[in-house]
């Protein structure tokens, strides 16, 4: 215990205040004389472009790093939270943007992994119902979190931590994965906690949920805060100035590229079996794309978008070779090698140890997917000249902020090593770009710049298809969108006909997204 | 006072040279500690150990002579590793290449030099590759462990040579000892001189450096890379993985192939019960000392075949018990892995913070 704990604690002093907290990392100081005031029954925003030094701060208030100067106060006392276990005993609760949960348990087993203490499991599943029913956040515990949508575990993510009475939740950008009737439920939770006097941190890009959920925020940029404000009272066009260093131009991507030409991938009645345990079979998928056209596949995450992937990158052979036509030329059973050379390019969603080598340099890590098309090796050999200049060139052309092409691609933040990665399948010219997620995890300025990207490649007459869970990206890039379901892909619609509603009916599994069927749960 | 290590974000090219180097002489520190613990004198116990056994010609080229077989296999196992194959078999692979040439030349017992050692070299090489292929086979096909099978196949190899020699190819003029007839001129591997160097030891390190330049600068040393590290971005990248698993193996039982037929033509001349004394388990030491380099693999193969000799030398001149080339080898591999974290971390002060509350 700190001594001094028995001191009376002021009523009004705010529930969290941290004060010029620095921490420094070698070759970037991530947070520099950071000042944080959380009040009591406050849902506070934190906001910032990747890099700005949110999860590191993140990181120290719950324990898992020390600052190197700087001092917190939780409700008037000085502590000193060294490690998440006391970060939980002064009653901190965070909630992860990626869960650890095991696919293979039910939800209950799951929660009781995460409790240390034996006589916290006493009647376990009394309590989860109990806190499900009282903040609305439906779970059946017996049911195996393989069988749960990506909602569904974020709410045992949540429940987890409320078993704990927590005084003060973080949420790590918890709304990325949800469709947006989930999100609505989310929101009517968070706001009960709040009623009730749980204070939430809420770390998010979406600068609209942040005005319509929470009443002080905290912007920063560089490791340092730079504005401390109420989002109700800005626009979130302030809020994204704030947060990124250049002006943001306003944008209407959808306007400056069109349709042109033939049919560059036509995929059609494509049925595959799925190669990972808990995937999803994909069920007679068909679309076509043009040239200068951007499709847009929304879904919530788990419904066939990484085997629908894998199946355009040629990882998983189609059944036929006539089920995939890429510029006309039939290479369902052609391997990813055959497929690049034909003008296809690729980029799925997990950057580490799927899209890139974590322990590679970026010289080789561009090499890996550019040295057909980037002609980077000659005789069997890599071509090491043209190798690290093909690298220098994505860092540069994307403002890659990295020591060169020698950097380990693990040494990047995430948003960084997309941008890359984004560059290296851009920068070869494909004919059909099939990309997921691209800004997963990125912050406002480096998705402007991915965006851009994007744009401009598909003015330049590529065929592009853009898988995103982030239905917000998807409406403003696309020309046309599908939404994936269970292993199946709707009807294609126009982007001007897609409402918000439509979409969510159809990521729930209805096949025209006008059925009256609830896909929330009440 | 507390100390904390911290991710780099990039290799140091320092510590990559540094770490053995720092290892090494951490080694010989501890070597001497335990010489002196068992009431030996610790400078003459290390002179012992590390410097007569190679101060003259002799021990040289003895030195080089166990290397040859150890950098052989242990180059072939560290490209093998790098793919995230884990083939320990390369004792079986290295008898069935001996067997595979020696059957050549005890059936051709005349032949030219310059055709006949050719042949039975490629016979050597075909022989371990071939043992190995049994090992990709199994487990492309029934998804096998390659750990296992590699393993087994070492007893199976085994039983074969000694079927062979006690039986069908036992020395008729051999007064029944369980061994082949000599080989003749023409299946002999060179010496140099008048030293026991023979062409092997030449050859090891020259194929070491080829396998470093495959892995280093070739595509196809990129895929096997690329397939060990990250096997996810190697299918993104289209690169087969029964095609790499086949030649990893193949590589590597290839190799250890050569390095069998190479010793029962050279320093052991004939085929006996007991033509390895588990050179394709040492390698895998190797392997890993030399981090698995190919150019360490020759530091790491020298080392180990030091540390035979030093063993050898401390039993004689000091008395002391043959263990010590263990001791050695453990304390050495457990140095250099605790050094290697220096390649990527740095270590950093931890000043107590007068903030902190207990």
């Amino acid at each position: 215990m700190a001594p001094g704990l028995n001191r009376s604690v002021a009523e009004d002093a705010p529930l969290l205040a941290l004060r010029g907290i620095v921490k420094q990392f070698p070759g970037t100081l991530a947070n520099d004389h950071v000042d944080l005031t959380i009040g009591q029954g406050e849902i506070h925003a934190l906001l910032g472009e990747n890099g700005a030094g949110k999860s590191t701060l993140v990181k120290i208030i719950y324990g898992v790093m020390k600052p190197d100067a700087g001092s917190l106060r939780w409700r008037g006392q000085e502590v000193a939270i060294n490690s998440p276990a006391q970060a939980r005993a002064l009653g901190i609760g965070m909630v992860f943007q990626h869960f650890s949960l095991f696919e293979a348990l039910t939800v209950s087993e799951n929660i009781a992994l995460g409790l240390n203490d034996p006589k916290d499991r006493e009647n376990l599943e009394g309590r989860i119902a109990e806190i499900s029913s009282r903040y609305g956040l439906p779970l059946g515990p017996h049911k195996a979190v393989h069988d749960l949508s990506v909602g569904e575990r974020q709410r045992i993510e949540i429940v987890r931590c409320l078993l704990q009475n927590p005084k003060l939740l973080i949420m790590d950008e918890p709304t990325s994965v949800l469709t947006p009737q989930e999100v609505q439920a989310l929101f009517a939770t968070l706001r009960r906690l709040r009623a009730e006097g749980c204070s939430i941190l809420y770390i998010s890009h979406k600068l609209e949920e942040i005005r319509s959920l929470c009443e002080a925020a905290t912007i920063m940029r560089l490791g340092k805060v730079v504005a401390q404000c109420d989002p109700r009272e800005k626009t979130a066009r302030e809020l994204a100035e704030l947060m990124i260093s250049a002006k943001l131009k306003t944008q209407d991507y959808s306007q400056k590229h069109s349709a042109q030409g033939p049919e560059r991938l036509v995929v059609s009645k494509l049925t595959i079996r799925s190669n990972q345990q808990f995937g999803t079979d994909l069920k007679e998928i068909s679309f076509a794309v043009k040239g200068g056209e951007i499709f847009g596949i929304a879904g919530i995450a788990g419904n066939g978008q990484s085997e629908l992937m894998d199946a355009l990158s040629g990882e998983i052979p189609a059944g036929a070779p006539g089920n995939i036509l890429l510029d006309g030329a039939p290479v369902g059973l052609e391997r990813p090698r055959a497929r690049r050379r034909r003008g296809g390019c690729f980029l799925p969603e997990e950057r580490n140890g799927h899209g890139a080598v974590g322990g590679m340099s970026l010289a080789e890590n561009g090499f890996l997917s550019a040295h057909i098309r980037g002609a980077l090796g000659r005789f069997g050999l890599i071509n090491r000249r043209r190798t690290q200049e093909f690298a220098a060139k994505v860092i540069s052309t994307f403002d890659v902020r990295t020591t060169g092409p020698l950097a380990e691609a693990r040494s990047l933040s995430g948003g960084n090593l997309q941008k890359f990665l984004v560059g290296r399948e851009v920068l070869q010219q494909p004919g059909v770009l099939v990309i997921s997620q691209p800004t997963w995890g990125v912050d406002a300025g480096a998705a402007a710049a991915i965006y851009e990207a994007l744009v401009a490649l598909a003015q330049a007459g590529t065929a592009i298809v853009l898988i995103s869970q982030d239905l917000d990206e998807i409406l403003l890039l696309c020309d046309r969108i599908a939404v994936i379901a269970a292993g199946r892909l709707s009807e294609a619609m126009d982007v001007k006909d897609a409402t918000i509603e439509r979409i969510g009916l159809l990521m729930g599994g209805t096949q025209t997204g006008r059925e009256e069927e609830h896909v929330v749960p009440a | 006072m507390l100390f904390r290590l911290e991710p780099r974000g990039e290799r140091s090219g320092f510590w990559s040279i540094g770490s053995p180097v720092l290892a090494i002489l951490l080694t010989i520190v501890t070597m001497m500690v335990i010489f002196a613990l068992l009431g030996k004198p610790p400078v003459q116990g290390i002179e012992t150990f590390l410097i007569t056994p190679i101060a003259n010609v002799s021990g040289l080229s003895s030195l080089a002579v166990r290397a040859a077989p150890l950098i052989m296999i242990g180059a072939g196992l560290a490209l093998c590793y790098r793919a995230n194959v884990w083939n320990i078999g390369g004792d079986g692979q290295f008898t069935m290449g001996a067997l595979a040439g020696a059957g050549v030349a005890l059936a051709l017992p005349n032949g030219a030099f310059w055709w006949e050692y050719p042949l039975v070299l490629a016979l050597g090489v075909l022989g371990g590759m071939v043992w190995a292929g049994l090992v990709a086979w199994l487990k492309l096909k029934f998804n096998a462990n390659e750990i296992l099978t590699s393993l087994m196949l070492v007893y199976v190899a085994n039983l074969i040579l000694v079927w062979l020699v006690t039986g069908p190819w036992r020395d008729p003029q051999g007064f029944g000892f369980p061994q082949s007839a000599m080989f003749g001129a023409g299946a002999t591997t060179p010496d140099f001189g008048s030293t026991s160097i023979h062409l092997g030891c030449a050859l090891a390190p020259v194929l070491a450096l080829v396998l470093w330049q495959i892995l280093g600068r070739s595509v196809l040393g990129f895929q096997l890379r690329v397939v060990g590290q990250a096997p996810r971005a190697a299918r993104f990248a289209g690169f087969s993985n029964a095609r790499l698993t086949w030649i990893a193996l193949l590589v590597s039982g290839g190799l250890s192939g050569l390095a069998g037929i190479i010793e029962v033509t050279g320093p052991i001349g004939q085929l006996t019960t007991t033509i390895t004394p588990g050179y394709g388990f040492s390698a895998v030491i190797v392997a890993f000392l030399g981090r698995l380099h190919p150019v360490g693999v020759i530091f790491a193969g020298l080392l180990l075949a030091l540390s035979y000799l030093g063993g050898d030398a401390a039993q004689i001149n000091l008395n002391m018990p043959n263990a010590i080339t263990g001791i050695f080898q453990g304390v050495l591999l457990f140095y250099l892995l605790g050094a290697d974290v220096l390649i990527l971390h740095r270590v950093r002060r931890i000043r107590p913070r007068a903030t902190e509350a207990a």
